[in-house]
């Protein structure tokens, strides 16, 4: 695998860019935006249906689909609609047919879509949505951080990020396997930063459709309302508690609730077989599939994110094993379901954590940092962990934020006095004139 | 006992056909019912399968098409919208008591 942008190695005399991969039969590789890297996999996914509405930096996701489906590259309808609230009503719908549907959005679109997110996820509508993601106004900004990706992480969706252009290919056709599994049908998420990958070009393989198709046969759907001698009511108010009928006893919101946290749980096991065989088909992988390791084999202090601020974090180990600090780097790229059971066994020998969150719990901490504590509860002799707070609305995460995290986390941690307050990397408050 | 390591598997999407009485018997949420004074009823004095608002305009489906209409007073919630549409005011609202 490369997964991860093209370096001086990688070109020959000529200055193409040359990957060993590259000669394999078939195997094309084409300069993508991750916007159209999303696009690229929609289409190769054969996906039936698409509704989704305009909005900054997620936009040439489907401005690249209605123009595949112009040109006849993809058969599949494009369902324009006045909102993301309608494109997400529109997907909930298209997918209760039978057919494969897909969507993108980013910020205030995915919160729009917010009220229909449940609804897929109670009905067990494997819909797949891309998202860019973007900071949550006010102030507006169109800059990158996670603050999107984990408002909605309590409405039974599986949400994977990623962290280059050739990962968000790759899920997205793992995210419709592992959703349309029947041992999951959960909707799912696959998140890329805004900007930083999806307006930024690096060379993509593209599969063949045929060993895609291979990889992703149709979707065997357990609802289909397109079949008329069928007509029935999905989703309908459903009692509190069971219901004997005629033709059997129908079970209450609380046991359909259930199973949706069931499915969740065990699809963990799914994602992990649908990532191995990815990787056995293709030849890429991403870590175990669902969080990435990088010199952690003789660490004992663990770098712990996700996207692009893992991606950053990647070029400050050298430096900080220099200095002595025997450090590596955790990417998280499954946040839902949290992989408990394999960050416990991952940690349970770490001494110490520090947690960079480019999104933030408003009135506690770094969403990333409470989940990992959480997580990690009860363990014997539990590592230190520390959070920061970086890169909120485009802020540039640098190196030296990071490596000014790591010492102060390490500092504290020599002490054994954590402060419980939350810190910015990256703030300017110095530079602001009206503060003496 | 169910296997819940499996089991959740077959619950899915809640997937319901309409049926009467799915939430009870509705018609015992109001004293008040429609009752149809015949000699006024325009079906029953022209014998002609005319008018039927309050069978059109009931939002429960209780009342039927039928000389004279009948009202099933099992579901009617007595809402009174009957009474409202009835072009020749044949109907009333009175109190009937439950059986």
């Amino acid at each position: 695998m490369y997964g991860r942008m093209p370096c001086k190695g990688d070109f020959n005399e000529r200055g193409e860019i040359e990957m060993n991969q590259s000669k394999a039969k078939n195997k094309k590789i084409k300069i993508l935006t991750g916007n159209h890297a999303a696009a690229y996999a929609y289409r190769h996914a054969r996906v039936g249906v698409v509704s989704a509405y305009p909005i900054t930096p997620q936009s040439p996701v489907v401005e690249q689909i209605s123009e595949f489906i112009r040109d006849g590259k993809l058969k599949a309808k494009f369902l324009m609609v006045e909102s993301e609230h309608s494109a997400a009503a529109a997907c909930c719908a298209a997918s209760a047919t039978g057919s494969r549907v897909g969507t993108a959005t980013s910020a205030h679109g995915l919160m729009l879509m917010y009220e229909m997110l449940p609804w897929a996820s109670g009905t067990r509508l494997p819909i797949v949505i891309n998202l860019a993601t973007r900071s949550c106004g006010a102030p507006w900004s169109v800059w990158d951080d996670h603050s999107d990706f984990i408002t909605v992480r309590d409405v039974g969706w599986i949400q994977f990020m990623c962290e280059d252009n050739q990962e968000i290919y790759d899920t997205n056709f793992q995210a419709f396997k592992i959703a349309e599994d029947p041992r999951v049908f959960v909707p799912t998420i696959v998140a890329y930063d805004g900007y930083i990958l999806s307006h930024t070009m690096m060379p993509v393989e593209l599969e063949p459709q045929e060993d895609i198709d291979a990889f992703l046969p149709p979707l065997n759907h357990h609802i289909n309302l397109s079949d008329i001698s069928q007509v029935k009511g999905v989703g309908p108010v459903t009692l509190p508690n069971i219901v004997k009928r005629e033709e059997g006893t129908a079970p209450g919101y609380y046991e359909f609730r259930y199973s949706l946290q069931k499915a969740l749980e065990n699809s963990i096991d799914v994602i992990l077989e649908v990532h191995d065989e990815f990787a056995k088909k293709f030849g890429r992988s991403y870590g175990n599939g669902l969080f990435k390791t990088f010199n952690t084999e003789d660490a004992d202090t663990i770098i712990f994110g996700m996207g692009s601020v893992s991606a950053q974090a990647r070029t400050v180990i050298d430096k900080l094993r220099k200095e002595g600090i025997k450090i590596g780097l955790v990417s998280l790229r499954l946040f839902r379901p949290f992989p408990v059971k394999y960050l416990r066994d991952f940690f349970k020998d770490k001494k110490n954590i520090i947690v960079f969150d480019r999104e933030i719990g408003y009135g506690y901490e770094g969403v990333l940092c409470y989940e990992l504590k959480a997580a990690l509860y009860g363990l014997k002799d539990c590592p230190f962990i520390k959070g920061f707070i970086v890169g909120l609305g485009g802020r540039d995460v640098k190196s030296e934020h990071i490596i000014d995290g790591v010492h102060r986390a390490l500092e504290q941690s020599k002490k054994g006095d954590i402060s419980y307050e939350t810190e910015f990397l990256g703030l300017k408050l110095d530079e602001l004139d009206f503060l003496d | 006992m169910p296997d819940t390591k499996k089991d959740y598997q077959k619950i899915l999407a809640s997937v319901q056909k309409p049926v009467i009485g799915e939430a009870g018997k509705t018609g015992t949420w109001s004293k008040l019912k429609p009752i149809i004074d015949l000699e006024k009823c325009i079906p029953v004095k022209s014998g002609k399968f005319t008018c039927f608002n309050c069978w059109i305009f009931c939002p429960e489906a209780v009342v039927t098409r039928t000389i004279p209409p009948e009202i099933d007073f099992d579901y009617c919630k007595g809402c009174g919208i009957c009474m409202e549409e009835c072009p020749v005011k044949a109907i009333s609202m009175r109190e009937v008591k439950s059986k």
